[in-house]
């Protein structure tokens, strides 16, 4: 199977190479870029004129809810819909029912992926038992199943020496730990940034101080026990310098940022919309200007979806007693795009954080346009206008600001290991 | 039609003057209805010589056209300076229409106390009563056509204007 | 979204009353106005006017509050509305019942209003967004959010001792961070113009950048009152001992209890304000609250008043609209 798409304009930011020409893949492999391969026939050609060819992007953290959840979402729906967003590679959050902290509950959600058809799912599986932040879970047995990193989400770790010491098991089994780092204290009862805005609507503040805190506590500890550790979602300016300090020291760290953190600030909450209601919280215009900064110099690695579905109800209820979360895979490339529009960053850089650089977190293949390289792609029309809406989103998941608004970029089509995973059946 | 409404307010006066004396009633007291009722029964109290201040009512919370309308804009609140209960009263209006302004005003100084009775004094009369209420002492009466409206203004001068509603 | 798109029709009236930021000064007037021609229905034989005659207010409190409920209750019932008092933390949240779900069930009894409290900020808010069209929404409390009823009731007991808000001196003392009643009155007396409006406290009671809500933050009690026309005293909560917020309600009294000694601080003629319940020697000490300056039971016969206003414009609104 020999698949030919050409007219596209190639960018892949692991080389720099951006230019219109023809992408050739031939057994879920990339072939050639740029010009035809001597003395060879296509058995498919792909017309993807006005498109952008990019690899495929991954997502760090996904909740597919599945097991437990399915009534926000299932595996299934959401793999199809990251594939329909441009993503070949989403990271299964540990927050299911059962837990993801035994071998069992990968195999289920691996099996049930396979069958979708659509992006690759891997698993985070949980730092600790029932992510309850007590005891270790079993870091091998989990790593044979399959998992790509250990974490315990959102739900900080209160004793420090249980964090300690889960670090040290994981550098042993050698796998990453994602941290979403907040103080258990300083982040229990709160909200909404700590600011103007929670003073005004009455609702508990998170001081980012509960952020910065854990950033250099977990550094710290990290750094004793030798472990390589990931920060998901950072939210606050001052998070950046300790992990640029830390990986200028020749630490093991990386760090992504929510594309809603670089979008939205804390004042988007207007009164009390819970689609914005996110863990961590939005932050300050000067925190997101921070963010967007790290990210065109490199200092933040990553740009994750953090892609959070929501029943209706979870959603239908006044602010405080809302599940946190936004449904994130449909709207990633337009609001993507929308950072490099208003200058944020330049193109190569949006897809080198959203496809390069997490592939390089998770040590796997994929994230470039480089002959012998996995055949994960996006094709995407930057130009295209669409309406956001419950017949136009793919999750189920309608847990979003953008709902009901016109959006400036689509996928048109998504290949993983150079199988179509997904193609627009109806092209606007 | 142009009235003379100083000299229609005098006669009422004597008429009203007669009708206390053959009822037997020595201390009335007066209530006005905002705001043109107000200004008749304060001429009606030199009239009658009554040393005691007016009562005035203000009946915007006692109207029963609130589900169409809302509340009134109005200001002042209504003003009843004595204790009502047992009082002969003298309720006095500018102009007697469909009789619900007089039919709240009733209600209004109910939640007041229990008068001994009520006269109704009316500046004019008009066609159009919708309630059974009838005044005991009237100015004069108008004949309106249909779609004709009277307003009665003041307060330093009182003269009668009548507006035909735009169609 | 502004607070005041939800709350005001497109003619610019009251259809809810959830918070008072963002309102316009002449709707908070027009609400002090018609306070006061409603004052004088409580001082009658029957305390009652037909206005709301066959309307239905239903109080849904989420959270218990025996006095606030009774002034809505009495301030309905002085419309001659009926009212319908559902005490819901206790019945169906308790099953499990969501929130929207309540609300569905109370629509179908065919209420013309509700009168909310509830213990999350946004509440009122989300229960205004959520209610069929034809139901208004009073905020009765939400969380620290507003109350603004309260606010107003506040605003109109100083008018009515102080006339003119654009000269005043206004001090809000005390557990600022978790007050709705001090949000709702800092809003009010922004809007009425109040030049000089100022918060005292202990840091942990003041609420990170409240100066962005046109306040002075004072820490010290005695340079905080200092030429103060109004004194408001804020409830403190023994959660705050708990939650390590201050030492101990005593140490809370000397520094910032209210005194007699201290008032001689302020203006001669200032009055002391408390939303109640007191604490008495705690935040307000019992020679104050019931001394001469107090103005505290006032606070709760407007209150009546203030309530039947905002009920009746409201009503009105809905009635206007309807016709129209």
């Amino acid at each position: 199977m020999r698949l030919r798409i050409h007219g596209g304009r190639l960018i892949d930011p692991s080389s720099g190479h951006d230019a219109v020409g023809e992408l050739w893949i031939e057994d879920g492999l990339i072939l050639s870029l740029g010009r035809a391969p001597r003395g060879l026939k296509a058995d498919e050609s792909f017309d993807a004129r006005g498109l952008v060819v990019a690899p495929g992007f991954v997502d760090l953290g996904s909740h597919l809810r599945d097991p437990g959840f399915e009534h926000k979402a299932t595996v299934v729906r959401e793999a199809r819909a990251a594939a329909a967003s441009g993503f070949t590679t989403v990271c299964c959050t540990p927050d299911t029912d059962p837990v993801i902290d035994n071998a069992a509950v990968v195999e289920h959600i691996t099996k049930r992926a396979a069958d979708a058809g659509g992006a690759r799912v891997l698993c985070l599986g949980a730092l600790t038992v029932g992510l309850e932040g007590q005891v270790l879970s079993a870091m091998h047995a989990l790593k044979a199943a399959g998992v790509v990193g250990l974490t315990n989400l959102e739900r900080a770790i209160k004793d420090t020496a249980v964090l300690k010491h889960a670090l040290a098991y994981a550098a042993s089994a050698e796998l990453t730990v994602f941290l979403q780092p907040e103080d258990y204290w300083l982040g229990r009862q709160g909200q909404i940034h700590e600011g103007a805005v929670s003073t005004r609507l009455g609702i508990p503040g998170i001081p980012a101080a509960a952020e910065v805190i854990a950033v250099h506590r977990d550094l710290t500890l990290a750094a004793a026990a030798d472990a390589r550790v990931h920060f998901c979602r950072i939210s606050a300016a001052d998070s950046v310098k300790p992990i640029a300090d830390a990986r200028r020291r020749g630490q093991a760290v990386s760090a992504d940022v929510s594309l809603a953190h670089l979008s939205f600030t804390v004042d988007d909450i207007g009164h009390y919309d819970p689609n914005f209601y996110v863990r961590p919280p939005l932050r300050a215009a000067s925190d997101r200007s921070a963010l967007r900064k790290a990210v065109k110099a490199g200092a933040i690695d990553a740009i994750s979806a953090g892609h959070e579905p929501h029943d209706g109800d979870a959603k239908a209820a006044p602010f405080g007693v809302t599940e946190p979360g936004m449904s994130t895979f449909d709207t990633f490339l337009p609001a993507l795009l929308a950072q490099v529009a208003a200058g944020a960053f330049d193109l190569p850089t949006a897809l080198a954080a959203a496809s390069t650089r997490p592939h390089q977190i998770l040590g796997r293949d994929g994230g470039r346009l480089v002959p012998g390289s996995v055949a994960d792609l996006t094709l995407f029309d930057p130009a295209c206008q669409w309406q956001a809406n419950a017949e136009t989103l793919h999750s189920s998941g309608l847990n979003t600001p953008y709902l009901n608004q016109t959006l400036t970029g689509r996928v048109v089509a998504t290949l993983v290991g150079g199988q179509w995973a997904y193609r627009n059946s109806s092209p606007v | 039609m142009q009235y003379d409404i100083e000299a229609l307010i005098h006669t009422m006066a004597e008429q009203l003057q007669t009708r206390l004396v053959a009822a037997g009633i020595s201390s009335p007291a007066l209530v006005g209805i905002r705001t043109g009722g107000v200004w008749v029964a304060e001429r009606l109290r030199a009239h009658l010589g009554l040393a005691e201040p007016l009562g005035e009512l203000n009946i915007a919370f006692y109207r029963d056209d609130f589900s169409r309308i809302g509340i009134h804009p109005t200001v002042e609140p209504s003003v009843l300076p004595f204790d009502v209960d047992g009082r002969d009263l003298i309720l006095v209006d500018d102009i007697l229409y469909t009789g619900r302004t007089v039919r709240a005003a009733m209600n209004e100084i109910f939640d007041y106390g229990r008068p001994r009775s009520i006269q109704l004094v009316v500046l004019f009369d008009r066609s159009g009563r919708e309630l059974p209420i009838e005044a005991q002492v009237v100015g004069a009466h108008l004949s309106l056509q249909p779609g004709e409206h009277a307003k009665l203004t003041g307060p330093s001068s009182l003269s009668l204007e009548i507006h035909r509603a735009r169609a | 979204m502004s607070a005041a798109d939800i709350q005001l029709d497109d003619q610019g009236r009251l259809r809810h009353f959830i918070a008072i930021e963002g309102l316009p000064r002449a709707l908070l007037t027009q609400i002090l106005d018609n306070a006061e021609r409603f004052a004088p229905v409580g001082d009658r034989t029957v305390k009652k006017v037909p206005l709301l005659r066959g309307r239905t207010v239903a109080n849904l409190f989420f959270e218990p509050s025996t006095r606030t409920r009774t002034t809505f209750d009495l301030a309905a019932k002085r419309l001659s509305a009926d009212v319908l008092n559902l005490n819901i933390e206790a019945s169906s949240t308790k099953k499990g019942e969501s929130l929207a779900d309540t609300l569905r069930n109370l629509e179908a009894m065919q209420c013309d209003m509700f009168v909310v409290r509830h213990q999350v900020s946004g509440a009122a808010h989300f229960i205004a967004q959520q209610v069929a069209p034809y139901i208004s929404v009073i905020n009765g409390g939400d969380g620290r959010h507003e109350h603004p009823t309260q606010g107003m009731l506040d605003a109109f007991t100083i008018r009515r001792h102080k006339q003119d808000f654009t000269r005043l001196k206004i001090a809000i003392v005390g557990d600022v961070a978790h007050s709705r009643v001090a949000r709702s009155n800092i809003q009010a007396l922004k809007i009425l113009g109040v030049p000089d409006l100022r918060v005292v406290g202990p840091k942990t009671l003041i609420p990170p950048a409240i100066d962005a809500m046109g306040v002075t933050v004072y820490d010290d009690l005695d340079e905080g009152i200092r030429d103060c026309d109004v004194v408001i005293t804020l409830r403190l909560q023994q959660e705050r001992m708990q939650s390590a917020l201050l030492p101990s309600a005593h140490e809370y009294f000397r520094e910032y209890g209210l005194t007699a000694d201290r008032m001689r601080l302020a203006a001669p003629d200032a009055i002391v304000m408390h939303p109640g319940p007191i604490n008495r020697g705690v935040e307000i000490d019992s020679a104050v609250a019931d001394g001469a300056q107090s103005v505290i039971l006032q606070q709760v016969t407007y209150g009546i008043a203030v309530r039947m206003a905002v009920m009746a414009m409201i009503l009105g609104s809905q009635a206007q609209a309807g016709a129209a």
